[in-house]
């Protein structure tokens, strides 16, 4: 292949590293009005009343809203396939309020310190209940968190509301409870992994304005346009005709912004106002007020017999969802569906879980969305098995792994098609060192230097119900126009995409232009979420180009009066034996009199998720006296299928690393008793620095995945969940202590060697 | 009040409120490769230099560089380009958010720092967060740019 597979550089790269306006903020008109959100001190109150008169008062104010001024049609924020998944529990603004942090009025006007200053004028009473706060404490409480009659679910769920069940459900195959009474050997212990913020660089920010046409036009930092069109639209109670969703480049997402956060509040203000107006979240409020990944408890169950081989799984999960339902229901199915089919040959798999309301801040999405957290549970459960058989936790692992052309109960029946995790494994192990380290090495009287290990899998877009669309046009020079609906919030999908274009018209990248995403022009796409746009937007490019392909043959027939079957195309020019046209001649005789300008489009969506794979291996060094702990070398193995761009799947396995490192170590969102986050900032949310991730090293082990464009699958969700089971396992393996609550902090580890003394 | 200052080499005289940030003037200026990602002084994504020492520009009331030289990633261009290079042959500048403050920081590294090692390296830019990369790509280019200039000299 001359393109696909080669490390090209991303088409943006020069732009972002000279710093030109490419972002939300920098082409945001001058005029905009400046939006910001007063917020409740409360966790759970109802408002009782709301003066403003006062505030209005000030000089610059344009409007002041609340509940009484917004549309009554509850959504959900949570970006995802219609119907959604998640409960319609929110209006923009409500009378109640279920957090710290959930808005209470809209102000705008012409500066920022007006609004700040109106902001302080605004009074609101409050009647105040008792919150949530323990997801333990939810189910049955006196307190019930939603209790609109408008609360509403697309479909069954499992939803009790009137007892804080936001969502409920359950899997088995085989008969667990029979498999386990056989086990020689059971492991069964409670994991629990924390609320994290996806802390991506760029805050939320949006601005927006009514065109020409009348027309609400919002420019936000997204993940999903489309979503944020039809969202905007019943929001606002307003057709998804008068709504124009367009995203520039954006700084970093990590599934955070595949929720909408921002857009709602500027939009309003445009609409009530017909004035352009602007919204940017300060770190406080992108830490406070948006969603985070969800906290997990989960109990994990496995046994085997005295040789290692797993007869039975049982995994049952809670999941604090917080105050809003935001993929609660979604998130929660990875936690069991993502992690038990690695053991394949168990035969025995039950999953049950409750995914529960809060007061605490909505979680949300957060790249591994859920696989994450069960990772840690299995992964972790898998290495005390390991332990208890005495048995070196690689030969443990490989004795029960999933194998190609094994049918996944446990993953919706799937086939597995491509899988190389065996050989990413043995790779790992001899990039470590392994069978030299394992599990420790004293290196003075209190520094040990100890090994750890787990493995993942995770999906490619969601199988049966996302959709990617994708348009390919010939221009009059020759050239292309690859129009995506895909949204590259940094990872390169643009690029990546503008190479399958290039490799299936057998051109270079300078031939094929990428325009995404403006939801008037960009043809449908889902959006960039659940790993999906290497697998399934790329399926869509070959698609169309094919038809392009096919197009140019039939137009090149026609003006060479020849058969078309005789045809071939290689990129220059369309020619037989006997004659022959060029492209950029072709491309020019189809934009004159009776042509015919060539645009192709085509969807796809998968019925497949094929999983991509990764083994991670940590190195650490553990001061036994003091606890403190020190990264020295992750190694990750990846299985993505074919890798596109291999440069740009290497940052992506290195930097997933790096942010599942930061949520085994330090990522921790706590709250104060009544229901304040205290990690609302850099200074008390503390994400790795470069100097805590010690050397991150990336090896593929390729397979072919034959449902994929290229053999590919996906890399983006993967690479973050081996660090948080790997490092707990280098920590039992260098103190004897099993960590089993996230972050692994000196201190739990002290208290773990202390409490063994 | 009234400030004059220099803003990549070309005078600015500009009348400002007393607390306003230098981010918010430079932003306002129209050099709009100054970013904010946080409050708190922690992230590194507004560094900029002030008389060619690097600054947080959120921490520097405008007010205090009057008279004085501000450069920001506008005002290096050419070198930008040429450690720009390197970071984009890595992959390594993905979402691009942190990569103004960032690369003032790499270039004010190369000034200051002669030959430094890679924990020198990691040390002197530990104030600059980036959560797409996890360190690497960057830590590859730097050090391959700062070995073309061994190379050049």
């Amino acid at each position: 292949m001359k393109v696909v597979s080669q490390s090209i550089d991303k088409l943006d790269a020069m732009a972002l590293v000279t710093g030109k306006p490419v972002y939300t903020n920098d082409i945001a008109p001058q005029n905009c009005l400046i939006v910001k959100v007063l917020r409740s001190p409360h966790a759970y109150a109802k408002i009782l009343s709301i003066k403003t008169d006062t505030a209005l008062k000030v000089p610059g104010i344009a409007c002041i809203l609340t509940y009484k001024d917004v549309p009554n049609k509850r959504f959900t924020m949570a970006g995802q396939s219609y119907p959604e998944p998640s409960p319609y529990d929110r209006l923009i603004l409500d009378q109640y309020v279920r957090y710290v942090g959930d808005p209470v009025a809209i102000v705008a006007g012409d500066s920022e310190k007006a609004v700040q200053k109106a902001l302080k004028l605004i009074k609101a009473e409050y009647e105040v209940f008792k919150p949530i706060l323990d997801p333990e404490e939810a189910i049955d409480n006196n307190t019930v968190i939603h209790t609109e009659e408008d609360y509403h679910v697309n479909f069954d769920i499992g939803n009790d509301v009137k007892r804080n069940i936001c969502c409920s459900g359950g899997f088995e195959s085989g008969n667990v409870d029979e498999a386990f009474e056989k086990c020689d050997v059971i492991v069964d212990e409670v994991y629990h992994t924390k609320a994290n913020n996806q802390a991506m660089m760029e805050t939320f920010i949006t601005y927006t304005h009514m065109d020409y046409n009348g027309r609400l036009n919002i420019v936000s930092s997204t993940q999903i346009p489309f979503h944020v069109r039809r969202i905007a639209a019943r929001a606002l109670d307003i057709p998804k005709a008068k709504v124009r969703v367009i995203k520039p480049r954006i700084g970093g997402g990590f599934g955070a912004k595949q929720t909408v956060v921002s857009e709602l509040f500027p939009a309003i203000v445009t609409l009530k106002t017909g004035k352009p107006a602007k919204m940017i979240f300060d770190r406080y409020e992108t830490f406070a007020a948006s969603t985070s990944r969800h906290e997990m408890k989960i109990r994990a169950k496995v046994g085997s017999d005295k040789d290692g081989n797993i007869k039975a799984i049982h995994i049952t999960t809670l999941s604090n969802t917080g105050a809003y339902g935001e993929h609660g229901p979604t998130t929660v199915g990875l936690s069991g569906h993502k992690t038990m089919p690695l053991y394949n040959k168990a035969g025995a798999f039950k999953f049950e879980f409750q995914v529960v309301y809060t007061n605490t801040m909505s979680a949300g999405a957060f790249r591994g969305y859920g696989a994450t957290q069960g990772a840690f549970a299995l992964e972790s459960a898998i290495n005390e098995l390991a332990a208890k058989l005495n048995m070196d936790p690689t030969i443990l692992r490989q004795k029960n792994l999933l194998e190609e052309g094994e049918v996944l109960t446990a993953y919706h029946g799937e086939t597995l098609r491509s899988c190389t995790l065996n050989s990413c494994i043995n790779k790992g192990k001899e990039l470590i060192k392994w069978d030299e380290k394992y599990p420790y090495k004293r290196i003075s009287d209190h520094k040990v230097r100890a090994v750890g290990t787990a493995i993942t899998m995770q999906g490619s877009g969601i199988a049966g119900i996302d959709i990617a669309s994708v348009q390919i046009r010939l221009n009059d020079d020759g050239y292309y126009t690859l129009l995506v609906g895909a949204t590259d919030m940094g990872t390169g999908c643009d690029t990546i995409l503008g190479q399958m274009a290039a490799e299936c018209l057998e051109c270079d990248m300078d031939k094929i232009v990428v325009n995404g995403v403006d939801t008037d022009q960009s043809p449908y796409d889902t959006g960039s979420y659940a790993s999906s746009t290497t697998y399934v937007t790329g399926m869509s490019v070959i698609k169309a180009c094919k038809k392009l392909r096919d197009q140019m043959l039939t137009e090149a027939s026609k003006i060479l009066k020849v058969e078309k079957d005789t045809l071939e195309f290689d990129g220059q020019k369309i020619y037989n034996e006997e004659k022959s046209i060029t492209l950029d001649k072709l491309a020019q005789e189809l934009v004159v009199g009776d042509g015919n300008y060539l645009m192709a489009s085509a969807s796809h969506s998968s019925p497949y998720s094929p999983p991509p794979f990764m083994a991670g291996f940590v190195e650490i060094e553990l001061d036994t006296e003091t606890g403190q702990i020190t990264v020295i070398d992750y190694f990750g193995i990846v299985d993505c299928g074919t890798p596109i761009n291999p440069k740009l799947a290497r940052i992506q396995v290195e930097g997933g690393i790096a942010q599942g490192i930061g949520m085994a170590l330090c990522e921790d969102i706590t709250y104060t008793e009544l229901g304040k986050m205290k990690n609302n900032s850099f200074m008390q949310y503390k994400i790795p620095s470069r100097r805590d991730v010690g050397n991150i090293k990336v090896a593929f082990e390729s397979s072919y995945e034959p449902t994929g464009p290229f053999g590919a699958k996906s890399i983006g969700e993967v690479v973050i969940n081996t660090p948080p089971p790997a490092v707990a396992h280098a920590v039992y393996n260098a103190a004897g202590v099993n960590i089993r609550s996230l972050p692994i902090t000196s201190e739990k580890i002290l208290k773990g060697i202390m409490a063994k003394r | 009040m009234q400030i004059k200052c220099y803003i990549n080499n070309r005078l600015f005289n500009e009348v400002i409120e007393p607390d306003m940030l230098l981010i918010d003037f430079l932003r306002h200026t129209g050099f709009t490769s100054v970013k904010r990602g946080c409050d708190t002084a922690n992230c590194g994504l507004c560094t900029v230099w002030v008389n060619e020492k690097t600054v947080l520009s959120c921490s520097v009331l405008a007010a205090s560089v009057n008279g004085k030289h501000i450069t920001t990633l506008e005002g290096v261009e050419d070198e930008a380009i040429a450690f720009g290079k390197f970071v984009a042959d890595e992959g390594a500048e993905q979402c691009g958010y942190c990569s103004p403050g960032f690369i003032m920081s790499v270039l004010s590294m190369k000034r200051e720092l002669n030959d430094p090692t890679e924990e020198e390296i990691k040390h002197y830019l530990s104030g600059n967060l980036c959560r797409c990369t996890g360190y690497m790509g960057q830590l590859r280019a730097i050090k391959k740019f700062l070995q073309q200039g061994k190379d050049g000299a």
